[in-house]
């Protein structure tokens, strides 16, 4: 049972984010950037169905600054290839990341045949979940997305899908098939740092050439601002017999009382 | 680079469980007599599944691999108390458990969610709060006494500040922080931080068995350290001045390191005639692991204690080389739900029972993670009406006129 997990990095939301100069981008001067957690999630899937029933587990991700240390990390947790696809540059739309792994998969000789592609559902760069969907129309594969369960038997994959109100549907999708993974069963592995530091030097990372895509007619960002403030909450100071006379002033003037 | 360095026998290379015997404090270990003290003393001795001379036992039966495949020494806090009482004098808790505990977590099934957290988040942000590190020197700003940054002064300093996580980024901390500026100032002392460039000592890192992210750290702030002129570092960090005392040096660390807690007991006649403000408290002290049993300041703290007017001191049941540990030791700060689940004691909840029997109002302590733990401890216990938990500095700043 072989898998192929397609991963990226958004913007680290830890470091407060900026709004360019130009009004429509982030300002990279302090982004960091982070492996997308539902894509963590995607690995793990991924390598719980390959302590399940054996296999490979490859991964296959756009070139990024620091993409070597996720790439590594992941090879050090059990991932038994990588490969990036360099060249593309800064890849800003979801549509656009599509074609590039979805040409990628179809064109480069070697990552097919697998069983299944799994990645993350959504990011918090693309919360309509817009990635997976695509690539399996290019592969002609079936799609399942918010998969928070998956096992695989001959040729078919039963997998849990989360719905609103915590109801749960499960269903047997023919492969091979994209999923688009919500959570995997158990939180992502810890991997120590000293196995990250022997998968650095004992594998490699292979580059393929991104490959040659249309641009893809999607989105286009208008303006990004930071959330305005319109409102803040009063606090009420003084001994608790004042507090209480102002509340009931308050409540009393606001027609509750 | 490995968790235990040479201390002999140079040439003997890095110490291993398999070469132990090749180096004066390994061979120490194979003169165990089993007298079990080591057990006995443990705070967790109950749950540890093979204390320090099981360990050995099974060390020596060749049956090392039984221990490994055990999470019984996630239990182990590294509070030094097995190491203290060792009749033989064997250095288990500098040298057996560290080798041992970094086998252990390797092999670890599921690192307990909490602290796998937390040292991904020391790995990714420098501390293990997931802070940004941009943010790190943000408590400088609340700081009534300037706290220069010593990449922007640009000049040589005599105390290089290292102020550690929980104090840059815990609201607690930050109040012994503000303290501390205060004592610096009062004593004259020209002192800088490093601001937002400093990361996590890592010596819970390497105390849990991630010894893979403490030689990362070692590596970075050492790099750090060598950017800059100063003549000593003073830390308020316990976990972090043992680590540069101890295991730094084998990085190219050579700097004059002080805790902060004897460096001010040093300055104690200089500060004595600025403690002015009489404060009513019953004071009883904490002896931390790594300031107390691992490197013998007992009286430091309790003298600067003793010169504040109005200050009662008296004494815990455990106290010196008995203290019970706070819990927080050897990763123990991220393992609280994970000891919880277990249905163990927590450590610093039995801690501050002992403390409120003393019937002080004021527990004092010098380690940035108690202040924490055992302000919540006596929540838990429902205690935290009848006793405030105070670093020293605090108590010192408290004391002395604005």
């Amino acid at each position: 049972m072989d898998i192929l997990v397609l991963m990226k990095v958004v913007p680290d939301v830890v470091e407060e984010l900026e709004v360019g100069s130009d009004g429509k981008s982030l300002d990279t001067g302090f982004l960091r950037t982070i492996l997308n957690e539902r894509d963590d999630h995607a690995l793990e899937q991924a390598l719980l169905l390959k302590d399940k029933h054996g296999g490979k587990v490859t991964l296959l991700t756009l070139d990024a600054p620091d993409i070597d240390d996720v790439l590594f990390t992941a090879l050090a947790k059990g991932a038994d290839r990588a490969v990036k696809i360099c060249g593309a540059g800064s890849v800003s739309s979801t549509q656009m990341a599509a074609r590039l792994f979805g040409e990628t998969i179809a064109k480069t000789p070697g990552l097919l045949p697998v069983d299944l592609v799994l990645t993350g559902v959504s990011a918090i760069d693309d919360l309509d979940g817009l990635l997976a969907a695509p690539i399996a129309q290019k592969l002609g594969w079936p799609y399942a997305g918010v998969v928070t369960q998956a096992t695989l038997a001959d040729k078919t994959a039963t997998v849990v899908k989360e719905f609103a109100g915590g109801v749960r549907g499960e269903y047997d999708v023919p492969t091979p098939a994209v999923l688009g993974i919500q959570a995997a069963e158990k939180p992502p592995r810890y991997v120590p740092v000293a196995k990250v530091r022997a998968a650095m030097k004992s594998q490699t990372i292979e580059s393929v050439d991104a490959p040659a895509v249309e641009a893809a007619a999607g989105v286009e960002v208008q303006q990004m601002a930071k959330p305005r403030v319109t409102g803040h909450a009063e606090m009420l100071e003084g001994s608790a017999d004042e507090v209480a006379d102002k509340l009931c002033e308050l409540l009393a003037k606001r027609g509750l009382l | 680079m490995s968790n235990a360095t040479a201390t002999a026998d140079s040439d003997a290379g890095v110490m291993t469980l398999a070469n132990l015997a090749n180096f004066p404090e390994g061979r120490k270990v194979f003169s165990c007599m089993q007298c079990g003290t080591c057990a006995a003393t443990c705070p967790y001795g109950d749950e540890m599944g093979f204390p320090p001379r099981a360990i050995i036992t099974m060390l020596e039966a060749g049956l090392i691999e039984e221990v490994f495949a055990s999470p019984g020494l996630l239990n182990c806090v590294t509070c030094y108390a097995c190491m203290a009482k060792c009749p033989r004098g064997i250095k288990l808790t500098e040298v057996l458990l560290p080798l041992v505990k970094e086998q252990v977590f390797t092999r670890l099934k599921e690192v307990p969610a909490e602290l796998q957290k937390a040292l991904e988040n020391t790995m990714r942000y420098g501390n293990p709060m997931g802070e940004s590190p941009r943010k790190r020197a943000l408590w400088a700003k609340s700081s009534p006494v300037p706290v220069p940054v010593i990449s922007e002064i640009k000049r040589p300093v005599d105390v290089l500040w290292f102020v550690e996580c929980y104090p840059a980024y815990h609201p607690r901390g930050n109040d012994a922080n503000r303290a501390t500026a205060k004592l610096f100032k009062a004593l004259g002392i020209d002192f800088a931080i490093l601001g937002n460039e400093e990361k996590c000592a890592g010596e819970c890192a390497r105390l849990v068995g991630e010894t893979g992210l403490f030689d990362m750290l070692t590596d970075s702030n050492v790099k750090l350290l060598r950017k800059y002129q100063f003549k000593r570092i003073v830390t308020g960090g316990a976990h972090a001045y043992d680590a540069f005392k101890r295991k730094y040096p084998a990085a190219g660390f050579d700097f004059e390191v002080h805790h902060s807690t004897p460096f001010f007991a040093q300055h104690l006649a200089r500060i004595k005639p600025k403690l002015t403000k009489k404060l009513d408290y019953t004071v009883t002290y904490h002896d931390a692991c790594a300031l107390g049993r691992h490197n013998g300041f007992y009286d430091e703290p309790r003298a600067l204690l003793a010169a504040i007017p109005g200050v009662k001191l008296v004494e815990m049941t455990h106290s010196g080389v008995n203290s019970i540990c706070c819990g927080g030791g050897g990763g123990g700060m991220w393992l609280d739900t994970y000891y919880a689940a277990k249905g163990y004691e927590r450590l610093s909840e039995r801690r501050v029972k002992e403390a409120l029997d003393t019937g002080a109002n004021a527990l004092a302590v010098s380690c940035p993670y108690e202040v924490s733990r055992f302000e919540d401890a006596l929540k838990v216990v429902g205690g935290d009406k009848r006793m405030v938990v105070r670093d020293v500095v605090e108590l010192l700043a408290e004391a002395m006129e604005d």
